[in-house]
């Protein structure tokens, strides 16, 4: 027996031609710009950032924008420019390794769900429902309390309870998957489970899962500035773009640049992450193979 | 042998599907309860203590746990718990001494007419944008829609909420501040009070219908069906429209039937912001004073909303599409 | 297509929002816990039971006790036996009279309910005897100095006795001139107007709703948008906002909390923190700050310096022990001598705006001292949770404050006291402050707090940042608005313009 089985599954023209498909859909193009731009403002904050995202001056307290203060000052004369850049940093890391963690556990537990069936695909699916019949944000919420708040917690509950989509979804797929000749001829000679699983089912899987993946991150930002607005997520005096955003709302007509930017941010930042995520989904599309 | 109707066949056979799906149902709701009680417990800190405060007397605290059962083992507690349930006991609140079934019911139309308005607003922009976006598929009008669907989908909810309440109470003064009076009091007011905490909600919820609606119209309209017929000059660009719309329908329908179980539970910012006393608030308080009883009731009431939703959807599915009713 | 048909049903709804003149609005911050006079703990119940459940006594505005249920009293010669008369008009919602039988029920059920929170505040009562119809004597097993000012709050409100099953429940039946109508948990409370009261002349709102709104920026938006008549502790930040309308008025007046911090002197293996063994560090903490600047930043004037546990509204208070201000040269010259150049500690407190702003404040303003403080907020049960069992360095220390000044020492600084969570103990101190209790002469009184504040100066076991006002916002249109300090709304001659 001298077959040697394909690894690559998908044809190298293929693959390209998904990639090729992206560039052209402007709306992505667009998203990953402002999607880069985001990451690079938080890579780039403490060369970019005026201030020290600490140093509050309490002659400027809520001082509107002027050429001294880009954006303003907030509650306690911090400069909201230099908070904003090292904002950056604790959403796109909540966003990004919220979807991490979901990824990390969801996936491995969609691939055995959807791999061997039976009592444990039972035993996990039912598990899913019930964990997706509980509202995302409440899980999200008595698991962040749970742990105590900080931003840390706070991705990890975000995390967690994102997590049941993506079993769900891998699930799916890896369903669909299961019966096709690949997969039964790798079986048929006897590979080993993991081995099937991770070389042969993984790569074609992976899809759609980016694809949500890349619309999770949007709205675990949301989520994140949302445990925030509850005292939940990423604690003072460190920034974050939504606990500024829920100390701004107390100042919202003495100083409504407190809300303006951290609000636009998240309101872009998300955006970008949704339009990438379509344009993806586009791409990556079969249907239009 | 008697001949069965078929009606009567179909009654049968959604009668056994939604058997079937409660029955698949029960073990969720199970491990559902083990989750919310479990979770709870972990959560640092003592409802008792916490609702004490500043006036900690550590024998009234003790009498008060003892009463609550609270010194229990957790296994006793939770038994004891899903033994009143089932006989329609929920328990009542730590923080007031109110029945929980009773603030259930107190805020079920509350929350109920919030999902209703915000659903309503979302098809009446999502349906006919989606509809108009897939007709003129990679017109501006397609670009534009999508546009503002992402952006419906992005805004964070709570921003919403506050720059509304600025703009339409405070400074316009045409809208009230916060959210909630009884429909039963004043139709109009309290359908008033509560456009602003809908229309906040029904943005992402009308973006994703409207995607959908964009999606499974486009499916249908390059199915092979309506390709035919275009090609041969057969029918008019209107019936072509109303055709697919109807098969198009059916995802849709599925996708808002659980949507709104999602708006059922889920406002939990947007009712912070108007303050309207529905399902999101209350459990959202319960979780910071720890107020168990409330919680594990809610959670649980919610989830079984939403799955009947579920099989509402299931339901709808089979009964639009004759086809699916019996599976080869 | 649809922003057509929105404008057209918004110009056919706009006009004013139907608020009948015969109601009145009224929002708190939280949502009260149990509507029973003799179990609820919460000061927004308090604020509710105001207008619904006469106390056998009552305040003014400068905090003399006044008569309420009770016309008239006297006290024996040695100070232990408290002979009531109470009116005879005054009927319970249910019709019942209030007589001394139901006042000794009503004392007894706040003493021996087992989950009676009022029991600390009754527990010096050794025998009631009703001498008359309306006469009432209660025998003290020794001199209370607080026990009127405890009779004026909860713990003197009269609930019905027919209703002591179901009081709690939803069902509270009391003998103020509004009675319960309906509670809906974290929505509102509504009251009616209960026209046999003996002063139903003076209350001229026919409903009265309470809402909690937790939010300042909504509470405030609803006032300005006329859907609330009245809001409570609108935030320091509203105040600019709400002067600047025509329509809407201000109101301050001094209260009895405070804010500040209070540290962990001997729970648990924190007190161990230099900071929480040496008094000079905490004295150089205390010098790093600014209190004029926690006024003016987080305050907006509002926020009156505290350095002792009375405001200037208590006949407690001595200006002796207010200090001097900021000097950074001072603090670091205490720490030299301490033999600490630098020192680390830890602040926990109750997550929300208010704190977060004051403690950002304090952690910047004392690290020019060279303190490095880190922050570590968390939610108020796990707060109130922490701080029993010592999990904590320095923590958040807070108090809405007592009429009687024992309520803002004794419970918090004294040996074994259920509010000293640092567990700080100074015997003479506490001494001082038993004695303070079981006198009722207002100038040996002060002679007491005034040694036990010279201890406390020297221990510092807890640091007084401000003081919290009592800040109100209203309609202009409502006539007869009195505040009072303990901060509770008391509706008697309020009522709308025209």
């Amino acid at each position: 027996m001298t077959t040697v089985v394909q690894t690559e599954m998908v044809a190298p023209r293929r693959r390209f031609r998904g990639l090729r498909k992206l560039a052209r859909n402007r709306g992505a193009l667009f998203g990953a710009a402002i999607v880069l731009f985001f990451v690079m403002l938080a890579v780039f904050a403490p060369l970019i950032a005026p201030y020290d995202p600490f140093f509050s001056s309490f002659t400027n307290v809520r001082k509107p924008p002027s050429a001294e203060f880009l954006l303003g000052t907030d509650e306690i004369g911090r400069d909201i420019f230099s908070r904003l850049l090292y904002g950056a940093r604790a959403s796109l890391m909540a966003g990004v390794v919220s979807v991490a963690i979901a990824l990390g556990l969801g996936v491995p537990l969609g691939l055995i769900a959807g791999y061997f069936g039976g009592l444990i695909d039972g035993a996990i699916s039912r598990v899913v429902e019930a964990l997706l019949a509980i509202p995302s944000l409440i899980l999200a919420i008595a698991l962040a309390a749970t742990l105590g708040p900080s931003l840390m917690n706070a991705m990890l509950a975000i995390g967690i309870a994102a997590t049941p989509i993506f079993v769900r979804l891998t699930r799916g797929q890896v369903l669909a998957v299961k019966t096709e000749d690949y997969v039964e001829g790798a079986r048929a000679i006897g590979l080993p489970n993991g081995l099937t699983i991770v070389r042969y089912i993984l790569p074609n899987v992976l899809s759609p899962i980016v694809v949500q993946a890349t619309i999770t991150i949007a709205t675990a930002i949301i989520a994140e500035a949302s445990l925030s607005f509850l005292g939940l997520g990423q604690q003072p005096p460190n920034p974050s773009w939504g606990s500024m955003l829920n100390t701004a709302k107390n100042f919202m007509t003495q100083a409504p640049w407190m809300s303006i930017f951290p609000g636009g941010a998240i309101f872009l930042v998300v955006l970008g992450f949704n339009l990438l995520g379509d344009g993806l989904r586009d791409a990556l599309d079969p249907r239009d193979n | 042998m008697v001949r069965r109707l078929p009606v009567q066949e179909s009654f049968a056979a959604v009668l056994k599907l939604i058997v079937r799906r409660i029955l698949v149902a029960l073990p969720t709701l199970i491990i559902l309860s083990v989750i919310i009680f479990g979770l709870q417990r972990l959560l640092p800190g003592d409802p008792i203590q916490t609702m004490m405060a500043e006036q900690s007397d550590p024998e009234v605290i003790e009498i008060l746990r003892e009463k609550y059962r609270l010194n229990d083992p957790l296994p006793i507690q939770y038994l004891a718990w899903v033994g009143n349930v089932l006989q329609g006991d929920f328990g009542s609140s730590l923080r007031t001494g109110l029945p929980v079934t009773e603030i259930i019911l107190q805020k079920l139309p509350i929350t109920v007419q919030l999902a209703t308005m915000a659903m309503i607003m979302a098809m009446m922009v999502g349906i006919p944008a989606g509809i108009l976006a897939a007709v003129h598929k990679n017109s501006m009008i397609d670009y534009a829609a999508n546009a503002v669907a992402l952006s419906g989908m992005s805004v964070p909810n709570f921003w919403l909420g506050i720059i509304m309440i600025m703009i339409f109470a405070v400074s316009w003064k045409v809208l009230p501040a916060s959210g909630y009076v009884p429909i039963t009091q004043d139709f109009w007011l309290s359908i008033k009070s509560m456009l602003m905490p809908a229309f906040v909600l029904s943005t992402a919820v009308a973006a994703y219908l409207m995607r959908h609606t964009r999606s499974a119209m486009l499916s249908v309209l390059s199915s092979d069906y309506i390709r035919t017929a275009r090609a041969k000059g057969l029918l008019s660009k209107t019936v072509i429209i109303r055709h697919a719309l109807r098969n198009a329908l059916m995802p849709i329908v599925t996708l808002a039937t659980l949507l709104f179980g999602d708006l059922l539970a889920g406002a939990v910012l947007t009712e912070q912001i108007f303050v309207i006393p529905g399902f999101g608030k209350l459990i959202v308080d319960a979780v910071f004073t720890r107020d168990y009883a409330v919680v594990q009731g809610v959670v649980l009431f919610t989830a079984i909303g939403f799955i009947a939703m579920n099989i509402l959807a299931d339901v709808l599915y089979i009964v639009i599409n004759p086809r699916l009713r019996h599976p080869q | 297509m649809k922003k057509i048909v929105m404008s057209v049903m918004l110009a056919a709804m706009t006009g004013a929002s139907a608020v009948s003149a015969a109601d009145l609005n009224v929002a708190m911050q939280d949502d009260p816990d149990i509507l029973d006079p003799h179990r609820g703990n919460t000061f927004v119940g308090r604020m509710v039971f105001g207008p619904m459940c006469d106390a056998l006594f009552d305040i003014d505005t400068a905090l003399n006790i006044v008569p309420r249920l009770v016309a008239d009293w006297s006290w024996s010669d040695d100070e232990t036996v408290l002979t009531m008369n109470l009116r005879d008009d005054a009927l319970f919602h249910d019709g019942t009279k209030v007589d001394g039988e139901a006042v000794k029920a009503n004392l007894e059920r706040g003493l021996n309910l087992p989950e009676s929170n009022r029991k600390a505040e009754l527990a010096s009562i050794a025998s009631i005897d009703v001498l008359g119809e309306t006469q009432v004597a209660i025998t003290l097993k020794a001199p209370d100095a607080a026990f009127l000012a405890n009779l004026t709050d909860r713990a003197g409100m009269l609930v019905s006795p027919a209703s002591f099953d179901t009081a709690g429940e939803g069902g509270l039946v009391c003998a103020g001139p509004y009675k319960l109508a309906e509670r809906v948990q974290n929505d509102r409370i509504v009251m009616e107007k209960f026209d046999d009261h003996w002063e139903a002349d003076n209350y001229h709102f026919d409903r009265v709703i309470y809402r909690p709104i937790p939010d300042t920026t909504v509470r405030l938006a609803n006032l300005q948008s006329g859907d609330l008549d009245i809001i409570e502790r609108p935030a320091p930040s509203d105040m600019a906002a709400i002067e600047a309308d025509d329509s809407l008025v201000f109101d301050i007046v001094s209260g009895l909390g405070f804010y500040g911090i209070n540290f962990n002197m001997g729970n648990g293996e924190r007190s161990q923190n230099p900071i929480n063994q040496d008094a000079r560090l905490r004295e150089a903490l205390n010098l790093t700050i600014d209190r004029n600047v926690l006024n003016d930043v987080l305050g907006m004037g509002t926020y009156p310096p505290a350095y002792q546990p009375f405001s200037s509204a208590s006949w407690a208070y001595n200006p002796e022990f207010d200090g001097g201000g900021r000097d950074i040269e001072r603090a670091k010259e205490l720490m030299a001598e301490a033999g600490h150049e630098s020192v680390s500690f830890e602040i926990l407190y109750a997550n929300n705006t208010a704190m977060q702003s004051l403690f950002e404040l304090v952690q910047a303003m004392a690290s020019e001292a060279g303190f490095n403080i880190s922050l570590r907020p968390t939610e108020f049960a796990a707060y109130v949770a922490e701080r029993e069992e010592g999990k904590f360095d320095a923590s958040q220390f807070g108090a809405s404050g007592r009429i009687d000044p024992d309520g803002n020492f004794h419970r918090y600084l004294a040996c074994g006291s259920a509010g000293n969570v640092g567990h700080y103990c100074n015997d003479e101190l506490t001494d001082l402050l038993n004695q303070a209790r079981v006198i009722n002469n207002v100038e040996e009184r002060k002679a007491l707090y005034d040694q036990a504040q010279r201890i406390a100066v020297e221990d510092l076991p807890a640091l007084y940042f401000y003081y919290t006002p009592r800040t109100w916002g209203y309609s202009a249109n409502l006539d007869g608005f009195v505040s009072y300090p303990d901060g509770v709304l008391r509706l008697s001659g309020l009522k709308p313009k025209n």
